[in-house]
């Protein structure tokens, strides 16, 4: 087989799984459904590892597929771009899939759209693969569209539900917010080099760079890449258009591990990575970048402190680690962002499934409050999770520790104007980080037994549904096919850091897939005081990070293990703060009351007053004597017989060519 | 080129085809009534197609022309011919009549032979329409085709068929006595009705700016353009939904390829004096219309509100007078002639189980209507202008050509991302989503196997066509080449 017969197995076979599961679902049964998804998504992992072999070796390939369409001049296509950076991509979108296939058969076991559910995430391998392979900005926006199309979809899953519908429109109408900006950009691509595709593109940023726009003179370069980074920033949640993905934990826990942690929300680190060459050139996008991930990577870490449900913490630390790798970028250490999306990828989707494997151990209960002491039960899902929120807290040795570390130095390292503000962000959040997620471990893992006794909280549940355990009945280990990913993933967790940092961030791995600008070497600098792994972990033991780290655990641990009273106790004495940190900085009801609401009003005041008041009222009762007289006509047009019509039209004809005729001579 | 008449066959034979229908008489031959229709509406698509394949992409003259004398005096003639601007419409219009030929098989039980023959006629005059090349010819059928679409409104119409009839005459009249006036200065001019020669007559501004103007709102209420447009909610909620699916897909393209064969060629210096006046109204047909779409609680009249929005596109895509724009605009009254077509065939589905439009009445179809769901979902999401279906080619690339014209003109123009998916997801999920509503909804049925047909004819072409449009804007090319090169040069010189 050829390389290009297996750049296209890579999409095509988990979409052929999409279509086989999809459409003929009832005849292929619940067993063959995921046979064939996950054939489907292992063939694509598989190819994706062989391409990775002959990208290792030197290789690359950018070529067209074929010509969508052409339209003033532009050649719109269809094409491929496999270089270092797309195959990592490939790697980790098929890898986390394959995992979250396998976990999908025991956690969607009794679900009746068990072949609907894996159609869609096969569909989502698809959408999400076309978007990493594409070597153009139309195939960019297609991959970028459908797998929103996708996301919105699975959030919706369980349709009947008020909450899951709610929080599906508002994750697309939000996507689109960010799209629209997103495809501004590619039109000012477009408009001022008159091409989609990466190369040209990038082969003429210079040019690009020296160019106003017109009327406002603003710089053409630096709105472009503002234009492009607000598609990333719905994409990829950053703050103020992060208000989709918290809600988005509504959809079944295996497509918040893979679209909602793993691969779709990095597609905007993926994307600004990808046009480094662009963003290069741009110290005030860059400067924007640096200060919208950090605002993100903090105070999108303070609410994971005060959430009750599982997921919904490990979700506001999604945001945060977005917001890490934001700030990354921002910094210009492109590198490092996408080592941190690999990492987190793994990490992110460990602590999902998880916490998956939790929830159904706790019955459907997902409030941690009545959870403790689970160790004891589940032993394969306390042990990965650990891992896993070690990785996360960046514990020296484990993957997290290396990308997160490396990020924080290349932010030391940026002279841009924020990074001051984006230094202090991503160091409070070390602390932060370890604070909320080392709550989390102990309310569920360690500590009394709640579970099983009648609790206060059952009214947070809107939902119509029992949750939780009968008095005396315990939680059991979930089964294999749950807590294999477990581990497949814990492995990578701990391990994938140390042996892809040397490589990835400083020997160029990447080459020329990522273009970072001499004046933005704050990778280059740490690339001097690099000596190792093993030196990087015994020298991180001395660090701020570690310290920040250590601290955050030792006040989870006080807080909720040592002292189980005084959380209550902080919440009274910091009511206002609590407040704000309950209603999530007011951004939901903010959007509630100006945009939703103010767009219903605004459009029923416009029909009342402008369409029904103003055209009809005024423009049409101006015209009543016609209305009158026009209505005695319409009485004798109403007569239903088609004669009198022919006639009508016939007379009209007659009286056209009589009027001519007596004006022509 | 050829010797067959294609567009003469294309034109009689729906007509001629709509007579024999008319000739089975009463209901009770209403059987043979539809097969005949059927018959006519196939055969009527199958001498379109040799139109596509015999087509020459490179050329931007007219093709397949046909020429005799109609009225030698006044030098009126039989004159036919298509380009690369038409040549589509004709395609789609024979399309459309067989799916509304389909659409009204059951439904459909009164006058059953007339309200077949009123549909192929009015398709035979709609073809009419986009291949006359001569002023009356076009006028005769642009006024005929009316007639049908009153009929259809007014006999198998809602309960206030009357005041939307009233309401479609009064607005269409005005203009269509402009037009007349427009035509008959321009014959003064002259001494011609030949649609192409009026290219090159000469024009002062003045001249120029009068017939823009009666033009416009000739073909600004056929649109329908804002404000003009408070009609065609008022004619989709009282038409059946075959009514609905031709004035959604069909009649609302006339008006716009008015503006590309009268407006931009034969007044061009008019046309770029007076565009920003176009642009303005177009940008409100796509902002104001979309929050208006949002207010609405009839599912009919959210459709035709996002229609009128949609249709702004395709009059801003014209006079941004760019490539991008214009082949953009084409597209994007192909693609609502599949994509409306096939949300009216919807929300008929719906209706004819329900007989309400209401969308409060809804709630929870997909637990009995999952076919139902999954088709209604591929339309909202081309409604929405989400890339793989159609609606996305179109709209995608007007914003190209309006960031290309004017960064701030494509912003606006881009809220339609955010708006018509709003309006379009926001109604799929009061009606599609949920629990169970009502007793009503628990018991419908799902699709039949002749509305699977029907949705899954339209479909193939909208994901068809969002999946490779390439052939779509292939024959495009050289005719809107040669109106913009035209447009550019104008008539006047010095240009005003």
């Amino acid at each position: 087989m050829d390389m290009q017969t297996l750049y296209l197995l890579v999409p095509l076979a988990p979409l052929a799984g999409a279509i086989i599961a999809g459409l003929f679902g009832r005849f292929v049964g619940r067993t063959g459904a995921h046979l064939v998804a996950i054939a489907g998504v292992l063939a694509a992992f598989v190819a994706s590892a062989l391409i990775f072999q002959d990208v290792q070796a030197g290789n690359s390939f950018n070529g067209t597929l074929y010509t969508w369409m052409q339209a003033g001049g532009v050649d719109f296509e269809i094409g491929f771009l496999i270089d270092k950076l797309t195959v990592l991509m490939m790697l980790v979108v098929t890898f986390v899939s394959l995992m979250v296939h396998i976990y999908t058969i025991g956690y969607m076991a009794d679900d009746p759209g068990y072949q609907r559910f894996f159609s869609y995430i096969s569909l989502f391998t698809f959408s999400m693969l076309m978007l990493v392979m594409s070597n153009n900005f139309l195939q960019l926006f297609f991959g970028w569209e459908a797998v929103g199309l996708v996301s919105y979809l699975l959030i919706g899953f369980w349709y009947e539900r008020p909450t899951a519908i709610h929080a599906n429109l508002k994750a697309f109408l939000v996507n689109r917010v960010g799209d629209f900006g997103f495809l501004l950009g590619i039109g000012l691509i477009v408009a001022h080099t008159g091409s989609l595709d990466y190369q040209t593109v990038f082969d003429g940023s210079q040019a690009l760079a020296a160019q106003d726009m017109a009327v406002t003179g603003w710089p053409l370069l630096t709105a472009i890449c503002l234009c492009l980074f607000v598609g990333a920033m719905g994409k990829s949640a950053q703050v103020p258009l992060h208000v989709w993905l918290p809600d988005s934990m509504e959809g079944p826990t295996p497509i918040s591990a893979l679209i909602h942690a793993a691969t779709m929300v990095t597609a905007g680190i993926f994307m600004v990575a990808r046009m480094s060459p662009l963003f290069e050139l741009s110290d005030v996008a860059l400067s924007f970048v640096l200060v919208i991930g950090a605002t993100t990577a903090l105070f999108m870490g303070f609410l994971g402190i005060v959430q009750n449900d599982i997921k919904r913490v490990v979700a506001y630390s999604t945001l945060s680690q977005l917001g890490y790798m934001t700030v990354a970028l921002g910094a210009s250490a492109y590198s490092a962002a996408v080592f941190h999306l690999m990492t987190h990828a793994f990490f992110k989707a460990l602590l999902f499934l998880g916490a998956g494997s939790v929830i159904i151990g706790m019955h459907h209960d997902q409030d941690i409050r009545n959870m403790g002491g689970l160790w004891k039960y589940m032993p394969v899902t306390w042990v990965t999770s650990l891992a896993g929120t070690l990785a996360l807290v960046g514990a020296p040795g484990f993957s997290g520790f290396y990308s997160k570390d490396s990020i924080i130095e290349a932010v030391h390292a940026s002279s841009l104007p924020g990074s001051g503000y984006a230094l202090f962000c991503v160091l409070a959040g070390v602390f932060v980080t370890a604070l909320y997620s080392f709550r989390m471990y102990f309310l569920v893992f360690h500590g009394k037994e709640r579970f099983g006794q009648p609790h206060a909280c059952d009214e947070d549940h809107g939902g119509g549904h029992h949750h939780g355990f009968a008095p005396g009945k315990k939680p059991r280990e979930s089964s294999l096919v749950i807590t294999l990913p477990l581990v497949l993933l814990a492995i990578p967790s701990v391990l994938m850091g140390l042996y892809t940092i040397e490589p990835l961030l400083f020997d160029g791995w990447f080459g020329k897939a990522i273009f970072v600008g001499d004046n933005h070497a704050a990778l280059k600098e740490m690339a001097s005081s690099f000596h190792g792994w093993w030196a990087m972990t015994l020298h991180g033991l001395t660090g701020a990070p570690f310290w920040l780290a250590l601290s955050g655990v030792a006040a989870a641990w006080a807080l909720y293990m040592l002292r189980p009273g005084w959380p209550a106790i902080l919440q009274r004495r910091f009511a206002a703060l609590d407040t704000v940190l309950e209603n999530k900085y007011y951004f939901d009801r903010f959007n509630e009351i100006v945009f939703a609401d103010g767009a219903r009003l605004l459009g029923g005041e416009l029909w009342r007053r402008g369409d029904q008041g103003l055209i009809d009222g005024i423009g049409v009762s101006g015209a009543s004597r016609l209305v009158v007289f026009a209505a005695r006509m319409m009485s004798f047009f109403q007569s239903g017989h088609l004669y009198q019509y022919a006639f009508t039209m016939i007379a009209g004809v007659f009286i056209l060519l009589t009027f001519w005729i007596v004006r022509g001579w | 080129m050829t010797d067959i008449p294609f567009l003469s066959l294309a034109i009689w034979i729906p007509i001629l085809g709509g007579l024999l229908v008319l000739a089975t008489g009463p209901d009770r031959n209403a059987q043979m009534a539809r097969t005949v229709a059927l018959l006519a509406a196939i055969f009527g698509f199958a001498v379109t197609i040799p139109l596509y394949i015999r087509f020459d992409a490179a050329s931007a003259a007219m093709q397949f022309k046909e020429l005799a004398p109609w009225i030698a005096h006044f030098n009126i003639n039989y004159a036919l011919g298509i380009d690369g601007i038409s040549l589509w419409f004709i395609l789609l219009n024979a399309f459309i009549t067989i799916v509304v030929v389909i659409a009204g098989w059951r439904i459909i039980q009164s006058r059953v032979a007339q309200y077949m023959a009123a549909f192929l006629i009015m398709s035979g005059l709609m073809n009419g329409i986009f291949a006359a090349l001569d002023g009356v010819l076009f006028y005769v059928f642009f006024e005929a085709s009316l007639i049908p679409l009153y009929l259809i409104i007014g006999v198998w119409g809602g309960p206030n068929r009357v005041h939307a009839a009233i309401k479609f005459f009064l607005f269409t009249l005005a203009g269509s006595l402009l037009m007349l006036l427009a035509l008959l200065y321009l014959y003064n001019v002259s001494h011609s009705f030949d649609i192409l020669a009026w290219r090159h007559t000469g024009l002062g501004m003045t001249a120029q700016s009068l017939i823009f103007f009666a033009f416009l709102v000739a073909f600004g209420v056929k649109v329908p353009m804002w404000p003009v447009h408070t009609w065609l909610p008022d004619a989709h909620v009282e038409a059946p939904t075959g009514g609905s699916v031709v004035l959604a897909a069909i009649a609302l393209k006339l008006g716009a390829y008015g503006f590309v064969r009268f407006s931009l060629p034969i007044v061009p210096d008019a046309a770029v004096a007076w565009a920003p006046l176009i642009i303005a109204l177009s940008l409100i047909a796509v902002i104001y219309i979309g929050f208006v779409a949002l207010a609405q609680t009839d599912m009919k009249k959210l459709v035709a509100y996002s229609s009128i929005s949609h249709m702004g596109f395709v009059t801003l895509g014209f006079f941004m007078r760019n490539q991008l724009g214009l082949e953009g605009a084409l597209i994007q009254m192909i693609s609502h002639g599949f994509v409306s077509a096939a949300m009216f065939l919807c929300i008929g589905v719906l209706y004819d189980r329900m007989h309400s439009r209401q969308i409060a009445d809804y709630g929870g179809v997909v637990n009995t209507m999952p076919k139902f769901a999954a088709f209604f979902m591929l339309f909202a999401m081309a409604n929405a202008g989400l890339p793989a279906t159609s609606g996305f080619v179109g709209e995608f690339t007007v914003i190209l050509g309006a960031v290309q014209y004017n960064f701030w003109i494509g912003l606006l123009a881009a809220t339609t991302l955010v708006l018509g998916a709003a309006y379009t997801l926001w109604m799929y999920k009061r009606v599609v989503f949920g629990a169970v509503a009502s007793e009503q909804v628990a018991g419908l049925a799902d699709i039949s196997a002749r509305e699977f047909l029907l949705l899954a004819l339209l479909a193939a072409c909208v994901l068809a066509m969002g999946l490779y449009p390439f052939p779509f804007t292939e024959v495009m090319h050289a005719s809107v080449d040669q109106l913009l090169e035209h447009v550019a040069a104008g008539k006047l010189t010095p240009r005003p």
